[in-house]
């Protein structure tokens, strides 16, 4: 069989050769927007050469090494979680949009924080000027998480936070919530971003040096895996580092690296491997390459898989499970004619889809301009609903997989990623890599490339380099966020400040300190210090006093 | 003179005010204004008004760049501006890059900013520009 493909494969290749005489290709060379050329065709020969094995490479959805799923019946069973990620202004005005993307079908909430909540600082920070309130709510102390979450009970909805640096002090205002409403823990369900590491490489959000912060991170886990079983106490996040300009594969490796350096952490301090996986999971980009990135998000579940179980001995299937979060590529949205980054979002998010995305976030078309506006929010939150009801593409687990192309793509991209994940464990692991400014570099040149490839025009992206309108009046809606929200907050924490008792809230943060010091488990301390209503940046600080500050060296 | 030769006369500061930790365009902006030929100061990030305005004046540059994705600008450029004249660098030229809504614009223009590039913009333009508008001083 294979011997006769090949030979009318060879036929063919003549055939093509004289077809390109004629018709030239269109490009010297075609590759995806991470510069990987690729094939015009694969057969069934590139299986044969990379001796392709059906069971080993791909298996069955809910199976090992789920490359078709992490679920048997995939969407069928349960669609993805539609999960908007919303935050801006007051704890207040972020409440009011939560409730309105629940009453308009979303199925959890993802809660965005602004800069200097996302630093650790309160918004009288001189250091915070002008950004309370900017990029998301503005939570200072467990007053701020109450409004937020007020009327919203936590027993019925999961809730992802994207926080980092101070994850620790707002996971324990969140259960400190959750308490006073009476939810019993296992009923707390939902998310923490938690993932430093990604911080120094790419987000660039964080309070303390790497391997303390990673202290926090673990804390964290250890805890979350003894009270709160139904918390994901990490989001291991490639997102940001492919938004900071790396490529697939890069983003891929470097996140997969970052939660084999969380699993390193968590084993060093005498966990049980099979207690914390479980709950790890992950977050990726969805760019616009169509086929690239399914290939990504199917690799990536593939070399999670065998990396669990070979490199770690787990035992537990649910350990062997990447289960993912996928926000659509705000870098890919131009601000040139804004409406066509409703096309580009939803050709992102079919390729989440078919790539066997958990949950899914896609973005609003007025994000290159400003936070989004309730209607640009609810058509990104249509266009999901669309795929998920008119397409037919969920009554199917892994339409795509024994796709030639998709499986040899898939392939390579996990070879690639593998290499990368090879190297830095050379160089001792994420930790040690993240000190060096390896991923950071190869992030920066990567961005570059992609800038330079934009230049000549060998990349792209309509309405900015290629199709261009002159004269391009903007007619878009934008949400504007009034000053008044600084002004406001510092009241109000001017308020508490005189309102809390402030013995209580000292002794609490005494006892961080000398739990900090002590080396211990954090978890516990800082949520007696938020209920005393310590604010966000006394914890911090107290935190700072112990371990000290990161400081990146300015290279470029 | 050449265009090379001119630019290597010119010193740019690209700075990072703020707590945004956006730092892709920046980085791109600094490495691109490197390859024609300017010299190029990079703050790094986190840095508040002060740090920004006593680099531009210990570094004597002819260019600030600016670059802000947070919404932070009206209350960040004005007070940068402002330092940096007051330290005596009268004839500096000022851009922004970043996130900014149109409406911003016409503020920053008063508050001194000679330029501002918007996503989508090109290297090519943010070297051109730079070329051609950055003072002289000799």
């Amino acid at each position: 069989m294979s011997k006769e493909i090949e030979s009318k494969q060879k036929d063919w290749e003549e055939r093509l050769k004289a077809s390109e005489k004629k018709a030239p290709p269109r490009l010297p060379r075609f590759s995806t927007i991470s510069d990987m050329e690729v094939p015009l065709l694969s057969t069934p020969i590139d299986f044969d050469r990379e001796k392709f094995d059906y069971l080993r490479d791909l298996g069955f959805p809910g199976e090992f090494p789920f490359t078709r799923g992490v679920y048997p019946s995939m969407y069928r069973g349960k669609m993805w979680t539609m999960r908007q990620f919303a935050g801006f202004s007051t704890a207040a005005d972020t409440n009011k949009r939560f409730k309105y993307l629940l009453a308009n079908g979303q199925m959890g909430l993802s809660t965005a924080f602004d800069m200097p909540t996302l630093m650790g600082y309160d918004p009288d920070s001189p250091k915070g000027k002008g950004e309370v309130g900017k990029c998301g709510v503005s939570v200072a102390s467990l007053e701020d998480m109450e409004e937020l979450f007020s009327g919203i009970p936590l027993g019925d909805v999961t809730t992802s936070m994207t926080i980092n640096g101070p994850a620790i002090v707002i996971l324990a205002m969140y259960l400190a919530v959750a308490e006073k409403q009476g939810v019993p823990r296992e009923k707390v369900r939902g998310t923490l971003q938690n993932d430093i590491l990604k911080e120094y490489i790419a987000q660039k959000e964080w309070l303390f040096p790497v391997k303390s912060a990673v202290k926090l991170v673990t804390d964290t886990i250890e805890f979350g895996t003894k009270y709160y079983p139904g918390w994901n106490t990490v989001s291991i996040s490639g997102y940001h580092i492919r938004e900071a300009g790396a490529t697939a594969v890069q983003e891929l490796a470097f996140t997969l690296s970052d939660g084999l350096a969380y699993v390193d952490d968590c084993l060093k301090r005498g966990m049980n491997i099979d207690d914390f996986a479980p709950r790890l999971s992950f977050f990726f980009d969805v760019h616009n390459d169509f086929f690239e990135e399914i290939a990504k998000f199917r690799a990536a579940r593939r070399i999670w898989a065998n990396l669990m179980r070979d490199r770690y001995k787990a035992k537990d299937p649910k350990s062997w499970m990447l289960r993912t979060h996928a926000q659509t590529a705000g870098v890919s949205l131009t601000a040139q004619q804004p409406y066509n980054n409703i096309v580009r979002v939803a050709i992102q998010a079919v390729a989440g889809v078919l790539g066997g995305t958990n949950s899914l976030h896609t973005n609003s078309m007025d994000e290159t301009l400003a936070l989004p506006t309730d209607e640009a929010v609810m058509i990104a939150l249509r266009t999901q609903q669309i795929i998920a009801e008119e397409t037919g593409i969920a009554n199917v687990a892994d339409p795509l997989g024994g796709s030639y192309f998709v499986e040899v793509l898939t392939n390579r991209v996990e070879r690639e990623a593998l290499e990368y994940i090879r190297k830095i464990d050379e160089m001792g692991g994420m930790v040690a890599a993240v000190e060096r400014g390896f991923p950071q570099a190869e992030i920066a040149n990567s961005a570059y490339l992609f800038q330079r490839q934009m230049e000549t025009g060998e990349r792209v992206m309509v309405g900015v380099n290629k199709y261009q309108m002159t004269e391009e009046k903007r007619t878009l809606e934008t949400l504007y966020i009034d000053r008044t929200v600084e002004k406001r907050q510092i009241q109000k924490l001017v308020e508490l400040r005189k309102k809390r008792s402030k013995q209580a809230c000292q002794d609490s943060l005494r006892v961080v300190r000398e739990q900090a010091q002590a080396g211990a488990n954090l978890c516990g301390p800082i949520i007696e210090a938020v209920k005393t209503y310590a604010t966000l940046q006394e914890v911090c600080d107290t935190l700072r006093g112990v371990y000290g500050e990161y400081r990146e060296a300015g290279s470029f | 003179m050449s265009a090379a030769q001119k630019n290597s006369k010119i010193r740019v500061l690209v700075a990072k005010p703020g707590l945004d930790g956006h730092d892709r365009g920046a980085k791109v902006i600094a490495r691109a204004l490197r390859d024609a030929g300017f010299e190029v100061i990079y703050t790094g990030l986190h840095q508040t008004t002060e740090m920004v305005v006593s680099a531009a004046i210990e570094e004597d540059v002819h260019v600030i760049g600016l670059s802000i994705l947070s919404g932070a600008h009206n209350a960040l450029v004005p007070e940068i501006i402002e330092g940096v004249k007051k330290g005596g660098l009268t004839d500096a030229l000022f851009v922004v890059g970043g996130i900014i809504p149109d409406e911003d614009f016409d503020g920053l223009k008063k508050a001194g900013v000679h330029m501002v590039f918007t996503p989508g913009a090109s290297l090519a333009e943010v070297v051109d520009y730079i070329h051609k508008n950055a003072p002289s001083r000799d």
